[in-house]
């Protein structure tokens, strides 16, 4: 039964799902389902937070290598977790929102969290241009190809690319760097994106009847001793 | 006697001639006016005081192929609704319940011709009606005949998408009943899973963990399903050669369906005593909060292996190189194709879209999960032969103007759109 029953609600809702996008009837119900999943996850967040602070006091307690970052990871945890749920330090009453400008939460959100987030991703463009030498080497002949479409669009998109081939007569402007790099963007590369896309669309539908099915049941702990 | 009747007749002409020249100065000036009027007509209404002309041929009709609460209204506006004449101002649109009561149900600019009542009762029986509002004087329209709201249970706008999705879910079970039945069927090999045992192994060898990061999205998204089902063959290898398995997650649902997924695999290996909850851990649902922990246990931990399945978005370049400066062999996979470069770039192996849903049936190598990857191939082929055919008749109809591939082109549009409402 542990099996038969999340097995028997997938397959409900999962073809309750389809028939719910052919019939307007029955398409509030498919939205109702969704919302039915947020409720489930907002439950599911007290397991997380759980598992947080168990594993990280666990690390403190045992001293374990790096047990510094405990203390940060459980202090911002539970300071967070205290200005959202008793609503430390907000203006007004407690029907104002957590969120409202002057409150702990919101402060601590824009001054500490937001500018974290901010730099993880401004680490990205050092990351891109060492992700980017790695693969533009010529090691054979598609990552050529690779390497000359990108240079092509990164000098089309630089004032650069324009004054290298403006003396190219009128007639022949396609073969300008910047019109070149549109071309690559806009056809070749167009047309490959919609192939995956394609792909992704078929691998989703036989991925989710499967799921439907019952065919795969990993992801439900499937006993398969 | 000319001269003598003439003085006094003369002196009655005279005034004579005058008034008719009066006469006509009046009838000239009023002419004048009188035109001047018809000019200004064309600029301003004649008298504001005066209602608007109102809306004519108004027609309630029941919407296609909905739950039954909409109802979709036409009308031709006053023919004072010109901007030139400054006439109307907008339009109302009232509509008659049952019981007699009018009710205003929305205010339009002036041009309006169209509008659809919602949120109605189904089954249930209205009358509408339209008013032209000019500057503080309005005109009703007649009211429409009663219009009943109707049901209807299938979306036929949509029966493009019905059949395509008929041939390919019915082309995907005829082949996993043929599976079933024990026919043989071939699948292309996929170098990125062909590599899952190798990647395995060199963490054996070198007696390190591997990493799994299923990607950051939750478990309504079926490419974290993907990496679940794909978990759970590379966790049974794991227990197995009893190597080490780190899956940091961002998301609470994800958590306790891996450990699930982990625990049956260490079941199925024959080794339940040694899964451990620990194995998987929730680290924050905050995107570049989950970026820079895993980040750190990959720095600090050296894993052999790093596994990037799932859904990702601008923190999969940042996974992908920190793990590629640690010197782990990374295999990666996601249907984001904006996210697939960066893979490509950093990863040793990389499944491509539709890859990754297709790993977790050739890996486990069942008969019924092949069959609806060779079921999925029937829909790719019909993709193919729809986009050959689309090419070549936009192709041949610019070349030639011919109708008959006019006609092709718009059918193979019709039938690869989604009609909305």
């Amino acid at each position: 039964m542990r099996r038969e029953i999340p097995l028997g609600i997938t397959i409900f809702v999962g073809f309750l799902a389809i028939v719910s996008f052919f019939s307007p009837p029955l398409e509030a119900l498919g939205e109702d389902f969704t919302l039915f999943f947020d409720i489930i996850a907002v439950f599911a967040f007290f397991l997380g937070g759980g598992n947080l602070v168990r594993i990280h006091a666990n690390k403190l307690i045992k001293k374990k290598p790096d047990w510094i970052y405990s203390i940060v990871a459980l202090l911002g945890f539970f300071v967070m977790l205290a200005a959202g749920l008793f609503k430390i330090g907000n203006p007004g009453d407690i029907s104002t929102s957590v969120t409202a400008p002057g409150s702990l939460f919101a402060m601590l959100y824009y001054n500490l969290n937001l500018p974290l987030g901010s730099t993880m991703y401004a680490l990205l463009a050092f990351y891109v241009a060492s992700a980017s030498y790695r693969a533009f080497r010529a090691k054979n002949r598609e990552a050529t190809v690779l390497l000359l479409a990108a240079f092509v669009i990164l000098l089309g998109s630089t004032p650069f690319g324009t004054v290298l081939t403006s003396w190219i007569p009128d007639s022949f402007d396609f073969l300008e760097i910047p019109n070149l790099a549109v071309w690559i963007m806009s056809s070749p590369n167009l047309a490959g994106q919609r192939a995956i896309l394609i792909g992704i669309g078929l691998g989703v539908v036989s991925m989710s009847l499967r799921l439907i099915l019952g065919i795969e049941r990993t992801y439900l702990g499937e006993d398969r001793g | 006697m000319i001269a003598r009747r003439s003085t006094p007749d003369s002196g009655t002409c005279g005034s004579l001639r005058i008034s008719t020249f009066c006469l006509f100065l009046l009838l000239g000036v009023a002419a004048q006016l009188s035109a001047q009027e018809g000019a200004v007509d064309t600029t301003t209404r004649s008298n504001p005081q005066i209602p608007p002309a109102p809306v004519t041929s108004l027609i309630a009709e029941d919407f296609n192929y909905d739950d039954g609460e909409n109802i979709m209204l036409t009308w031709v506006p006053s023919i004072d609704d010109q901007p030139a004449i400054g006439g109307v101002t907008g339009y109302q649109v009232f509509q008659i319940r049952n019981d007699g009561v009018p009710e205003k149900l929305a205010d339009l600019l002036p041009g309006a011709n169209s509008f659809r009542a919602q949120d109605l009762q189904i089954d249930s029986t209205y009358r509408f009606y339209v008013v032209a509002l000019a500057d503080g004087v309005s005109s009703e329209s007649i009211r429409t005949a009663p219009i009943r709201t109707e049901r209807e249970w299938i979306d036929w706008n949509l029966w493009n998408l019905m059949l395509i999705t008929l041939i390919i879910g019915g082309a995907i079970i005829v082949f996993i009943e043929t599976a079933k039945r024990g026919k043989k069927l071939f699948v292309r090999k996929i170098a990125g899973l062909e590599a899952v045992d190798e990647a395995i192994g060199r963490a054996t060898e070198m007696g390190r963990p591997i990493l799994y990061i299923p990607g950051i999205q939750d478990m309504d998204d079926v490419q974290t399903l993907a990496a679940l089902t794909i978990l759970g063959r590379v966790a049974e290898h794991v227990a197995t050669y009893d190597i080490k398995i780190r899956m940091p997650v961002s998301r609470s649902l994800v958590m306790t369906a891996a450990r699930e997924t982990i625990k049956a695999s260490y079941q199925a290996a024959g080794r339940p005593d040694a899964y451990s909850e620990d194995m998987v851990s929730y680290v924050t649902d905050e995107q570049f909060g989950y970026v820079a922990a895993v980040s750190g246990i990959m720095v600090r931990e050296k894993p052999a292996t790093v596994f990037l399945l799932g859904a990702f978005m601008a923190e999969s370049l940042i996974l992908a190189e920190t793990g590629n400066s640690v010197g782990a062999i990374q295999i990666a996979g996601t249907a984001r194709p904006a996210q697939l470069p960066f893979f490509v770039a950093a990863c040793d192996f990389t499944l491509i879209g539709e890859e990754l849903f297709a790993a977790s049936a050739y890996l486990s190598g069942e008969p019924r999960a092949l069959g609806s990857l060779k079921g999925q191939d029937v829909g790719k082929a019909i993709a193919m032969v729809a986009v050959v055919l689309g090419m070549a008749a936009v192709t041949l109809y610019s070349l030639t103007e011919g109708g008959a591939f006019k006609s092709v082109a718009d059918w193979l549009h019709t039938m690869f759109t989604i009609a909305s409402d």
